[in-house]
């Protein structure tokens, strides 16, 4: 008696609150994830602005529209908002979203600390961008701020930006401990860790390496905010402190933060290859442990950014062929996926499409990361184009197509509408075909000696920039499509059934679509 | 198997691409000129059709089935899934593929990282934003900044040839020698590369890395600094002129003989015109790219000249942040990267173009006497 008198409570008094409160005070999983999601976009808008006027600087050799001040404004700002404010938070909006769906939890595990490290971001990245507009402009000495060029060197701006970044630091070990606390905790009775869907798997595992780097970035601007502010000599030589210093500790970070951005992606691919393929996941046990090894390698890899800074030959040797050793793993997932497809029923809707390219694309940009482990060869590719190329390849088909894969994989869960499947496609080839563009001719350049991060560049460079412009204003102006798409869709459409996809599997498709505000209150037996 | 894998990779990049082997379109990673470079382009070679072939296999087996595999074409999907065989043998074979890479790689680096037994050396020191090149036991060095023009830059002048690739004094190095390279910094971190070459070191302030390199083919080679530097960055090119032992040995004693008049001309009586005539030039090329042309800078990181205050009234302050710079701001000290004449000029240029009109002229003597009194 007493349990229905229960639902009967929870379906009158437990709705979403009314306004803006709804938004600002909310501690449901899906507002939450809704938040991250837009706020993610909006910023992948911002920072595809300044991709473009990157490339319109460099549609033509010759100094046209911006001065390399700004220009360099413009690369460090694109890199800043689109690693941390882009692909990070639309990873941890699908986390909130979809993880207490996939393992039958009624919401995250820490539901306020959720609603916080979600309002924190806003609050950084206004900080952030506000530098733009401060005397002596925004940082201008590229993501990976380099010390002496960002201490000594560096504008008066960048204290605000430390600032920035710890606070997005703090957001994201908020949001790492909650997935984690929900993932260990509130997974539904029969649920064993090797039963978990592989977006919970992927997304456990980043959550640790989140954990373990976000300090070590803590405490590197840290370092740079002493250095700048209080006189130590972290960074200067002529202190007593070593620049090089700089670059170890940013990689120890920046090495795990790559697979932070992928992780997740592969996770959601692995949900979606075996949906459309109508054919289980090849090899469940081999791809979680992939991960495990990649997230375990990425910790020992970091100086193969920093070949040709002078670290003895030993420490070279190491780092190349721990680097090679990533091949592994990675090559696993890739086979898995590819026999995950062999044999099965295939159908190309739109997450397909975006899963498939995902997979050719990545792979790609895993062949160039493979080149680039050969460290003699590398002292050619360094700070070249080929590289731009190569992070390019792994973080828009990556990272981004694996977003745009899970958000048509998921908008009729979320919405309770199908999206338009013509746009959808067209989207998807305008993207495809405008990607290629602009990034495969970056491999030529680099080959050919451009450096990366220059606003001007020789003449012979001149007619792959031309059509690598072309490509990147095609596919950002594609993007806007995407903005249509989803507008659309959550406003009407085909009403979408609890299962769409008829190949789909897993607890979130035994929800009605919309999942209701409040799902599995009591949570679902897995056998 | 190094040359083999190289002569395949021309034929079948040749085939693949015939009418983009001209011009423009450079596609490929360029083979060189020392013995380094073309290690490297075998190398880049040798893992390039390694990823072409497991490419193939890869995506043949993916596109047969999104061919032959698809529901509307009425296919029923299989069941298998997890097969012990299959999974060890894709873990097994790259990590095969993998050694037999990191063989040749291995042999490569132990050969590039070998820097003794050099015949020159010389010393290469990144500067926001040119080069300094010091023969260090001829005992004689100079700067090697961009002569790009400004107009060209900024499209109010056609383009030449070797637009950004360009410098006034290029480095010279002898064929067939082995050259060490000792690179540092004077602020930032730059990094010196010449593709031809195979070389690219990072330069770091307050460190010395090593690198060498030994030229067979005389000419010149360019390059660019590949290390983000400030804004200025992709205009501080390298421009390498090897040329014979001969001619290498010739230059050197004009060059020893340039040096020693240079030090003369410190004890010269200058007139002022002449010191505003050379300090138009030395402003040009070691002040202008922050302080701008016209003297108005870029505040707040670059302050005015025009109109400063210290310009105007403080003789000694001026004399002092030139030689000595100051720390905590991208000002460096200039005492040792201009002679004591070219300071002098500078000085004195400022202190009376662009409507600054004081009148005062600072000599290098002077500056000699002031250098040596601290």
């Amino acid at each position: 008696m007493s349990a229905v008198a229960d639902t009967h409570a929870q379906e009158h008094h437990h709705g979403p609150a009314k306004g803006i409160s709804r938004w600002l005070l909310t501690t449901n999983h899906k507002d939450i994830g809704t938040m991250y999601l837009v706020f993610s976009f909006a910023m992948f808008l911002l920072g595809g602005t300044m991709a473009m006027v990157i490339r319109a600087e460099l549609f033509q050799p010759g100094l046209q529209i911006v001065n390399p001040e700004f220009f360099n404004q413009m690369t460090t700002m694109h890199g800043l908002i689109m690693v941390f404010g882009a692909v990070m938070p639309a990873f941890v909006g699908l986390a909130n979203w979809m993880l207490p769906l996939m393992i039958g939890a009624p919401d995250m595990a820490l539901p306020r600390m959720n609603n916080w490290s979600f309002w924190l971001l806003p609050c950084a990245f206004l900080i952030l961008v506000s530098t733009l507009f401060m005397e002596g402009g925004a940082p201008n000495f590229g993501w990976t701020f380099y010390a002496p060029l960002s201490t000594t060197y560096g504008p008066p701006s960048t204290t605000f930006f430390i600032f920035a970044v710890h606070i997005m630091g703090i957001s994201s070990i908020m949001g790492a401990i909650n997935v984690i606390a929900t993932i260990l905790n509130l997974r539904a009775p029969g649920m064993t860790l090797m039963k978990m869907p592989l977006f919970v798997w992927t997304w456990l595992i980043t959550a640790f390496l989140l954990i373990a780097v976000m300090p070590v970035l803590a405490g590197v601007v840290t370092m740079m905010l002493m250095d700048i502010n209080f006189g130590t000599s972290f960074f200067d030589a002529s202190g007593g402190g070593d620049p090089v210093l700089f670059q170890h500790v940013f990689w120890f970070f920046g090495h795990p933060e790559v697979y932070i951005m992928i992780l997740p992606a592969f996770g959601a691919v692995s949900h979606i290859i075996p949906a459309f393929s109508r054919k289980p996941l090849f090899g469940y046990a081999s791809m979680v442990y992939a991960v495990g090894a990649i997230a375990l390698l990425s910790f020992v890899v970091w100086a193969h950014h920093m070949f040709t800074v002078g670290i003895p030959i030993a420490g070279q040797l190491f780092f190349m062929y721990a680097t090679m050793l990533i091949a592994v793993p990675t090559g696993v997932k890739v086979f898995n996926w590819v026999a995950t497809m062999f044999r099965g029923a295939l159908s190309f809707e739109a997450p397909m499409l975006f899963a498939v390219a995902f997979v050719i694309l990545f792979t790609i940009g895993g062949f160039s990361g493979l080149m680039l482990a050969i460290a003699p060869a590398d002292f050619q590719y360094h700070d070249t184009y080929f590289v731009v190329a190569h992070f390019h390849y792994v973080l828009v088909p990556g990272a981004i197509f694996g977003i745009f894969a899970s958000a048509y994989f998921w908008l009729p869960k979320w919405t309770g509408h199908m999206y338009d499947e013509t746009l959808a496609k067209t989207h998807f080839w305008l993207s495809f075909v405008g990607m290629n563009l602009a990034f495969f001719p970056m491999h030529f350049l680099g080959l050919a000696g451009m450096p990366r991060r220059i606003p001007d560049y020789a003449l012979q460079f001149a007619d792959f920039n031309m059509v690598s412009s072309v490509g990147a204003f095609m596919f950002g102006a594609t993007q806007l499509l995407f903005l249509l798409i989803v507008v659309k869709c959550v406003r009407g459409g085909k009403k979408a059934s609890a299962k769409p996809w008829d190949g789909a599997e897993g607890l979130e498709w035994t929800v009605p679509s919309p999942a209701p505000y409040h799902t599995f209150a009591t949570p679902p037996e897995v056998k | 198997m190094r040359v083999h894998a190289q002569r395949a990779g021309a034929l079948l990049g040749g085939l693949a691409f015939p009418a983009w082997s001209f011009a423009d379109w450079t596609l490929n990673l360029t083979p060189g000129v020392t013995s380094t470079s073309n290690e490297i382009y075998s190398l880049h070679m040798i893992i390039l059709w390694i990823c072409v072939a497991i490419g193939i296999v890869v995506f043949g087996v993916m596109f047969w089935s999104i061919f032959a595999h698809r529901k509307s074409q009425g296919h029923k999907p299989a069941n298998f899934h997890e097969n012990t065989l299959v999974e060890i043998l894709w873990t097994v074979i790259p990590f095969i593929i993998l050694v037999v890479m990191a063989i040749p790689a291995t042999a490569t680096l132990v050969d590039m990282y070998d820097t003794d037994e050099s015949e020159v050396d010389i010393k290469v020191t990144g500067y926001q934003w040119k080069w300094q090149y010091e023969y260090i036991n001829e005992d004689f060095g100079y700067f090697s900044n961009l002569s790009t023009p400004r107009a060209q830059i900024n499209n109010q002048q056609k383009k030449g040839e070797n637009y950004l690739l360009e410098v006034d004094n290029p480095l010279v190095i002898p064929v067939g020698k082995k050259v060490r390279f000792l690179l540092t910094a004077n602020d930032v971190i730059h990094s010196w590369w010449v593709p031809e070459f195979g070389v690219k070191k990072d330069a770091i302030p307050g460190f010395i890395n090593e690198t060498w390199t030994r030229v067979d083919k005389p000419g010149i080679y360019r390059g660019q600094c590949t290390e983000l530097c400030g804004k200025d960055h992709g205009f501080m090119p390298v421009v390498v002129k090897a040329v014979p032992e001969e001619e290498y040995t010739m230059w050197v004693a004009e060059q020893k003989e340039a040096a020693a008049k240079e030090r003369e001309l410190t004890q010269k009586e200058w007139t002022l015109e002449e010191l505003m005539e050379r300090g138009e030039t030395a402003y040009q090329t070691a002040c202008a790219a922050c302080h701008q042309a016209d003297g108005s800078g870029m505040p707040p990181a670059f302050p005015a000249l025009k109109g400063s205050q210290m310009v105007l009234e403080d003789i000694a302050g001026h004399i002092d942040i030139v030689v000595n710079g100051k720390s905590g701001t991208a000002m460096q000290a200039f005492g040792n990267q201009l002679s004591e004449v070219d300071l002098a000029a500078v000085i004195t240029y400022e202190r009376n173009a662009w409507g600054n009109n004081t009148g005062d002229m600072v000599t290098p003597k002077e500056i000699f006497d002031y250098k040596n009194e601290q």
